[in-house]
């Protein structure tokens, strides 16, 4: 599904090369995870599938179901079905939750030749979903992640990915700044989602996240290369000895 | 020094020759005492502090640029869906055939024009009085031309509760039309009425409402400035408040050559409310200039301050806003935020915030900032899908709607985004 080879990616303000080099395949159906130290390029990875502004791919391909992501525009790589799961969800003071759900899935629609949802089915829907994560409506009529607490936070963007229903999911350390409870919740979130063909890459630091999402796949980043993959082991033989055996290893 | 004099002279004089009032009726002595203020303050010019920001060149030429008129019907009238009397001005004069006759329970209409005539009329408690009480301690001119010289305008004096809202709808269809219209609102004790405004008015409009709200009294006035590119608008809304009344008024401006909307307004009772909000849109030739200056004199009052402007092309936004607590106003609760979106670098906001205090047990703040679209929060949602443009018309809305949070009416609140929404998606990508 997700097929990545030779990413090269650098800063465009710094000129400072961050990716050296990616090669990772991901297919369909499958759970793929991502550890590796501070600063080895993993949220860059997330951010240049995304398409955010400030970086410069050198060399390398990125493809989705064989669609050049790196030619869309970041709406167009969502209509692809990509999605990215932010680190940091961002504040949106003005615009409410609702509102925000509802244009981003109308615009998923409407990409797809799709009629609009009704106002009443579409909050048929999104109350279901809402209620299986524990959002309440409250947090539906706020503006968008504007004082919500962490773990909020994060489950707004499985929220919003349940609604969107991508192909490709991406979670930039979803685990961050969550409780115990909280990072259930949320990677029950996740699980209610796998299946029906959908892929996962999910980017964590530590181990605990991958006990609730189990990965089939795990990759291990260090300064801009994977450089070594392996089962749902590995992430163990992380947790318990760190990455500097591994880092040795593959150098 | 003479010279000086005598040529300020010539400029009003060539300003205001040709107009004139009749020399009968209640308003006369009002009218003559205005043009000796004129007289003594003189015409506006871009050395006075007051328009260090805004040229007042084309205000106070003897003639008015002429503007093309501007004739749209992609949106529907402002204000259509809600019932209303309807009063009809086209380039400042009076469409009796276009308006509703005014003859409604709880409120009393008359035309400034024909009242006028009258030897006697409750309006002379308010016309001329409460923009004599605006010229301190700053001059306006313009609002003291405008009382001297006014053609028309109209009287309303509400003693109820206004069944329905009153709509003054202008229509601009000279290219070289030059309006003055005075409105006076009298809104007894317990008192309550709607106020509308839409339309371009004039290639030149200058425009005065004298609100004077007595003790328990609201008044709520939405006004919408037209979409006329090239007209030029100077207007002064003067308020005073009684004890626990309210007043609340919004005003939208989409377009426009030249906006100077100047509110004056004097907490003089206590526990009174005063909110005035406004959102401004412009692209291109755009400068648009929003000057408050809110008193308070009464104890425990509230006064909120709201404009946002959203700029691109080189268009020009101007706040000057102030807070006066004099010595007495006790828990005084003053708020002021201006604030510019700029959507490309070679448009300006130009602000200046100020509050002056003189009784200690009071909560006063004001805030100024000027920025441009969010990069973070434009990302955001376009990798949910959302389209660029899209996305950014959705950032603009959330950066006006606490101006647009001030309208109480949830429907002409919705209606006044939509316009906005409207007019972004025009001059989108321009």
């Amino acid at each position: 599904m997700l097929e990545i080879k030779n990413l090269h990616v650098k800063l465009e303000a710094e000129d400072k090369a961050i990716l050296k080099g990616v090669d990772l395949s991901i297919g369909a159906g499958t759970v793929h995870a991502i550890m590796g130290p501070n600063g080895s390029g993993k949220s860059t990875l997330s951010y240049v599938l995304a398409g955010r502004e400030g970086y410069a791919v050198t060399d390398g391909t990125a493809t989705l179901d064989g669609a050049d992501l790196l030619a869309l525009e970041p709406e167009e790589r969502a209509a692809a079905g990509l999605f990215l799961a932010f680190q940091y969800p961002v504040e949106i003071p003005g615009v409410g939750n609702m509102t925000f759900l509802r244009t981003a899935v109308n615009a998923h629609r409407k990409a797809r030749g799709e009629a609009e949802m009704s106002a009443g089915e579409f909050l048929k829907v999104v109350r279901a979903k809402a209620a299986s994560l524990q959002i309440d409506a409250d947090m539906m009529k706020r503006p968008v992640n504007v004082g919500f607490s962490g773990g909020e936070k994060k489950r707004n963007e499985i929220l919003q990915m349940a609604m969107l229903e991508p192909r490709m999911c991406i979670l930039d350390e979803t685990d961050s700044g969550l409780d115990v409870d909280a990072m259930k919740l949320v990677a029950e979130g996740v699980n209610a989602l796998r299946g029906a063909g959908r892929s996962f890459l999910v980017i964590t630091h530590y181990q605990r996240l991958l006990d609730h999402i189990r990965p089939d796949v795990v990759h291990i980043m260090a300064d801009g290369r994977i450089v070594k993959s392996g089962g749902p082991d590995l992430a163990l033989e992380v947790e318990s000895n760190g990455y500097a055996d591994i880092l040795r290893e593959g150098a | 020094m003479v010279a000086l004099l005598q040529a300020k002279a010539d400029f009003l004089a060539a300003r205001i020759a040709g107009l004139g009032f009749e020399a009968t009726g209640w308003t006369v002595p009002a009218r003559d005492a205005a043009l000796a203020r004129l007289t003594a303050m003189g015409l506006p010019g871009k050395r006075d502090e007051y328009w260090r920001y805004t040229d007042p060149a084309s205000l106070t030429a003897p003639a008015p640029i002429p503007a093309k008129v501007f004739a749209a019907d992609d949106e529907s009238p402002a204000f259509d869906g809600i019932d209303s009397v309807r009063l009809v001005f086209v380039d400042g004069v009076f469409d009796a055939a276009a308006s509703d006759d005014p003859a409604i329970a709880g409120i009393e209409i008359e035309r400034l024009a024909t009242a006028a005539r009258a030897d006697i009329h409750w309006a002379r408690e308010v016309y001329g009085v409460l923009e004599t009480r605006g010229q301190s301690p700053v001059a306006r001119p313009l609002a003291a031309l405008n009382t001297a010289f006014a053609t028309d305008g109209v009287l309303i004096r509400v003693t109820g509760i206004a069944a329905l809202p009153v709509a003054l709808i202008y229509h601009h269809t000279s290219e070289t039309s030059d309006a003055i219209l005075h409105h006076c609102v009298k809104i007894e004790p317990g008192a309550e009425i709607t106020l509308l405004e839409s339309g371009p008015a004039a290639a030149r409009f200058n425009a005065v409402l004298e609100v004077e709200v007595c003790a328990g009294g609201r008044f709520h006035h939405i006004r919408l400035q037209g979409r006329a590119h090239e007209r030029r608008a100077a207007t002064h809304v003067f308020a005073r408040l009684g004890d626990a009344s309210a007043f609340k008024s919004f005003t939208l401006t989409r377009n426009g050559r030249l906006t100077r909307n100047e509110a004056v307004i004097e907490l003089a009772g206590d526990d009174a409310a005063a909110h005035i909000a406004g959102a401004a849109v412009g692209d291109g030739a755009f400068v648009h200039d929003d000057t408050v200056f809110v008193t308070h004199a009464g104890q425990r009052c509230e006064s909120r301050q709201v404009f946002k402007k959203v700029l691109k092309n080189g268009a020009v936004g101007v706040f000057q806003g102030k807070i006066l607590v004099k010595q007495g106003a006790q828990k005084t609760d003053g708020y002021q935020i201006s604030q510019s979106l700029l959507l490309d670098e070679d448009s300006q906001f130009l602000a200046k915030p100020e509050l002056e205090i003189y009784a200690d047990d009071v909560k006063c703040s004001h805030g100024s900032t000027s920025g441009a679209i969010d990069d973070t929060a434009l990302f955001y949602l376009r990798s949910r899908g959302v389209p660029a443009a899209e996305a950014k018309a959705l950032l603009v809305l959330a950066f006006l709607a606490e101006a647009i949070g001030e309208i109480e009416d949830p429907a002409v609140a919705e209606d006044i985004r939509a316009r906005l929404e409207a007019w972004l998606t025009r001059h989108e990508g321009r």
